[in-house]
């Protein structure tokens, strides 16, 4: 675990590494191709510095999502009934 | 008979393993407390729901990523976990103090950002903290996917519990 964060330090420094510039680059692409707001900008504008600060607060927004959604679930639960004949019926309804 | 063929149909996709997981724990907490009143409780169920969404994702998603193991462990040694990351917050910061020092001298302004950013990665992403860049980056693309499948999925539920007007 160590040696690896040692490594990864060396690449951020610029210094030889196994890990090609290329590769890295990428990868940032390809975190921008998935980030909404970013998706249909060109992408040679674009520092990775941006594109790992957006990725961050874009993680961050779904994390508040999901927290915001098991409150209404846990709020949804006390008020309908969830047998396992209508979990089946969920399941089906997501699945299609 | 059916919804058996969907589910076999489907069953390789991640979004299907995440909702058959998520939907079997959701049943089995509202059978364990069938009816909540305070508030108290009422939150505490929330963040029992989030546990059980983040660690239906982990298992959907299984052993191969670095960032679902992480979860994975996280959950299971929550309260151990808790006890040892109030006792290393004192001396970590004084780590991250020196560390700050030192990169100041030797990096640009362009790569200092970069790093920034790189190091807010690794707080958001489960496991984070250990990885290289390379590795950092490419765990950080998979796991935005399946926290776009989690709300998703979610929030397909929401929708179908809630009261039709």
């Amino acid at each position: 675990m160590s040696t690896r964060r040692s490594r990864s330090r060396q690449s951020g420094g610029g210094s030889s590494s196994r890990i090609t510039e290329d590769q890295i680059n990428d990868l940032v692409i390809k975190l921008q191709q998935l980030l909404p707001e970013l998706r249909h900008r060109s992408s040679d504008k674009m520092s990775a510095a941006r594109v790992l600060q957006d990725t961050c607060n874009y993680i961050r927004s779904l994390h508040r999502e999901v927290d915001d959604l098991s409150e209404r679930l846990s709020e949804l639960l006390s008020t309908t009934e969830i047998s396992s004949s209508q979990a089946a019926l969920i399941r089906n309804l997501l699945l299609q | 008979m059916d919804h058996q063929k969907i589910v076999t149909h489907h069953g390789n996709s991640l979004k299907t393993r995440f909702a058959l997981r998520f939907i079997r724990s959701l049943t089995q907490i509202k059978t364990a407390a069938p009816t909540v009143s305070s508030m108290g409780t009422l939150r505490k169920r929330s963040s029992i729901i989030k546990l059980a969404a983040d660690a239906s994702m982990a298992s959907a998603v299984g052993p191969k990523r670095s960032w679902s193991r992480a979860v994975l462990f996280k959950i299971r040694n929550r309260a151990r976990i808790h006890a040892l990351a109030r006792q290393q917050k004192e001396s970590n910061k004084k780590k991250e103090k020196e560390k700050n020092c030192k990169k100041d001298v030797v990096l640009g302004e362009e790569m200092e950002k970069e790093l920034f950013g790189a190091n807010e990665l690794r707080r958001v992403v489960p496991g984070g903290e250990s990885m290289d860049l390379f590795r950092l980056l490419d765990e950080t693309a998979h796991y935005m996917k399946c926290l776009n499948t989690q709300v998703e999925v979610m929030q397909s539920i929401v929708d179908l519990y809630s009261p039709k007007t």
